[in-house]
């Protein structure tokens, strides 16, 4: 019984691998373990040695042609055995594809079936594949000894479209659930708010061409005018102050002032055309249970400090009570996301379309910092600006950013 | 007005409420009179209704099953309890040839109605002649009705249903369920033969159990939630005629099958479920071989250990399951 030489898996994402060399041609005689040919990946070559003694025969894959993992690229016949005219084994293929060196316990594909054969495959995935017009000898199965699941169609439906397509974005959740030892993790519903988030920020992070700029702006300026402001803060009846400013506010207005100043940083991207906009409405990040909102402060340029203070505390509350209205998120054309009060310096955030820049705040941190050649005590932060590439240049995302902190610096300039 | 009972507790109600109901209604079995019944089920049934309608019989299954034939062709009612279900065995003439045949044989001229109450089933310690689950064999007989209640609730109701039923209706009671408790109405209500369960609603794949093994595939299920598999489990409870439709239906919703049972595996109620399902149109949802879990190829064993080992317990059925449903089987 002639041998079959079996491509195999050198490499765990490897489905394919392209023949480079053979070392032996068809009618020579091979020893096993000797160098039989190269194979080809994504990310390396590799020497294959024979699995047997004997005479090379039937190379079904020839140099510089690409075979499936675990099919049999030829075969090795005893010395005077009698050679098939064609692939002598080829109902085996799909059995000795296990001998392709699975790694460890991770569940491994099998390849798809050698054409000819009738691939094995569940009732349910056979009638997938039916109603999808799907052939299923060029799915590969999960199941055991290769057998194709429901799961594997509908991956391979999926994939069809898109062959770029992150093979991880594609795994059933029962596929990941297999990666993990049975009983030591609890699986979470997923409920609108996560999806959203997941869909949208998958989209912005894959089609939004991000770019960064950070800064990093005095805040005792600012900090001494919130305590006047705060201090001077008209009171109702039972003396409580109506109003009080937090170092957020002034980072909501500051944004807002700012895109008035640079309006070239005030747009949105619209596909075939860029929205100028005219007035300065900027979505701020609320953590709640489980998720976000970002809730949009709308004519910021037009509205004082302690609008801006009591609008966003009533935004806060509705978004964490889930009662925004789509009229309190939409829109926009900037953000905000604060992990200053975390103790976070610095990070960087991913827009939220359609806008086309998010401010991410970090902690305020007392530095000293030189003043006349003497170290001076301040209390900084530093933001960092995400933009979309695609209506804001480096030139003027700075230029935002520049404004943005000359308001902070000199909150006067907020009040006039 | 609901309150709880025993699954005992719930017979007993059915039985009284039956024979308050129908004077042709009685009672027949080994010591189930003053005794009260070898598990207490009749209790004092026979200071309510007399001798007359609680009858304790001698040591005679056969004789026993020939006068409940009798009596229900000459228009009793009888409800003969077997004392083990094991002793089926020595009444079989009549259950099968007699019984099941007789209103086919005389042309629909007669009818059979009567009731025989099987105390099935392993986990007492009672070894292999007073612990098997034969279910299966009298299931497979035309012209029977074979029910097996898992619930009080279901007990007391499809016994009163067998009891109104004109033809035989053969009760598996599994001796482990007598203590079990549930919520039971107080009123006469019926619980209809021939229609299955869906005791737990689940979309990765569908139990088909019976019995006692409905409420272990629970326990299973409980387990395997928290792993993120979602079992549905269809209480049974009647093996003939036995409810194809529910089973389809779910099958077709979760692509997956395993059936749970105590009696012996082979040959056993799995067998026909599997059929069924492969027989259907829910063939060409199955996304995965069928499992069936039931006992094991040997008589039962007197050692406790080898006695539960004999039968599915929760840990197998969880694995059995998590096997099934992650792609390993």
């Amino acid at each position: 019984m002639a041998v079959e030489v079996i491509l195999p898996r050198v490499d765990m994402d490897m489905a394919t691998g392209k023949i480079s060399k053979w070392h032996a041609k068809d009618g020579e005689k091979v020893t096993k373990g000797a160098a039989l040919f190269e194979i080809e990946t994504d990310k390396a070559a590799m020497e294959i040695d024979a699995p047997s003694d004997g005479i090379l025969r039937n190379i079904l894959v020839g140099e510089g042609e690409t075979a499936a993992v675990g099919s049999a690229v030829a075969f090795i016949y005893a010395e005077g055995e009698a050679v098939q005219s064609a692939s002598p084994a080829a109902a085996q293929a799909p059995a000795s594809a296990t001998a392709a060196a699975p790694v460890s316990s991770v569940p491994t594909v099998t390849p798809p079936v050698a054409s000819g054969e009738t691939p094995r495959a569940t009732p349910l995935a056979r009638r997938l594949a039916k109603q999808a017009a799907l052939a299923l000898g060029g799915v590969s199965g999960s199941g055991p000894r290769g057998r194709i699941l429901a799961d594997d169609v509908r991956k391979a439906l999926d994939s069809k479209p898109s062959v770029a397509a992150a093979a991880p974005a594609t795994l059933s959740d029962d596929s990941i659930q297999k990666l993990y030892q049975p009983g030591s993790f609890a699986v979470q519903p997923m409920d609108g708010m996560r999806r959203t988030i997941a869909a949208r920020l998958t989209q912005s992070k894959q089609t939004v061409p991000h770019f960064y700029l950070s800064v990093t702006a005095t805040l005792d300026a600012l900090m001494a005018a919130r305590e006047s402001l705060n201090a001077a803060a008209p009171r109702d009846a039972s003396k409580a102050p109506l109003w009080r400013l937090s170092i957020n506010d002034f980072i909501i207005k500051a944004l807002g002032l700012a895109l008035q100043k640079v309006p070239a940083a005030n747009v949105t991207w619209a596909g075939d055309s860029i929205l100028q906009h005219r007035v300065s409405d900027v979505g701020v990040a609320v953590a709640v249970e489980g998720g976000l909102f970002t809730p949009v402060v709308r004519n910021i340029e037009a509205k004082t400090l302690s609008a801006i203070s009591l609008e966003m505390k009533q935004l806060a509350a509705k978004a964490r009570a889930r009662k925004l209205v789509p009229s309190e998120y939409q829109g926009g054309t900037s953000a905000i996301s604060n992990l200053g009060m975390f103790g976070i310096e610095e990070f960087t955030a991913i827009i939220n379309p359609p806008h086309a820049s998010i401010l991410a705040v970090g902690a305020g941190v007392q530095r000293f910092v030189p003043v006349n050649g003497q170290p001076s005590l301040a209390t900084q932060m530093t933001c960092t600006l995400s933009c979309d590439h695609r209506a804001v240049d480096g030139a003027v995302g700075a230029e935002l950013l520049q404004a943005f902190r000359s308001y902070i610096e000199n909150p006067m300039l907020m009040l006039a | 007005m609901s309150r709880e009972l025993t699954y005992a507790q719930a017979i007993q109600e059915a039985l009284a409420q039956a024979m308050e109901a129908d004077p042709n209604v009685f009672l027949m079995g080994e010591d189930i009179g003053v005794y009260g019944g070898a598990f207490q089920v009749t209790g004092d049934l026979v200071h309510r209704f007399g001798e007359d309608r609680v009858m304790d019989a001698p040591i005679s299954e056969l004789g026993q099953a020939g006068v409940a034939v009798g009596a229900a062709l000459a228009g009793c009612k009888p409800v003969l309890e077997f004392q083990f279900s094991d002793f089926a065995t020595l009444a079989m003439e009549q259950i099968v040839n007699q019984a099941a045949k007789l209103r086919f044989m005389l042309g629909g001229k007669v009818n059979v109605p009567l009731v025989m109450r099987f105390p099935a089933g392993s986990g007492t310690g009672a070894a292999a002649q007073h612990s098997q689950s034969i279910d299966a064999w009298l299931a497979h007989v035309p012209g029977l009705k074979v029910i097996q209640p898992s619930t009080p609730h279901d007990m007391k109701g499809m016994l009163l249903a067998a009891i109104d039923d004109p033809d035989p209706v053969m009760v598996f009671e599994h001796k482990l369920l007598y203590k079990t408790k549930g919520e039971v109405p107080e009123e006469a209500y019926r619980v209809p033969i021939g229609k299955a369960h869906v005791a737990r609603n689940g979309k990765h794949v569908t139990v088909v159990a019976t019995s006692i093994m409905v409420h272990k595939s629970l326990e299973a299920a409980e387990t395997l939630a928290a792993e993120g598999i979602d079992v549905e489990v269809i209480d049974l409870r009647t093996l003939r005629p036995m409810d194809t439709a529910t089973i389809i239906e779910s099958v077709k919703k979760t692509s997956r099958l395993a059936c749970v049972y105590e009696g012996v595996k082979t040959l056993g109620i799995g067998a026909e479920i599997s059929a069924r399902i492969a027989e259907s149109e829910a063939f060409d949802y199955l996304d995965a071989p069928i499992l069936r879990l039931g006992g094991a190829e040997s008589p039962i064993p007197y050692n406790p250990q080898l006695e539960k080992a004999a039968v599915p317990q929760v840990p197998g059925i969880i694995e059995g399951l998590r096997n099934l449903v992650t792609g390993r089987t």
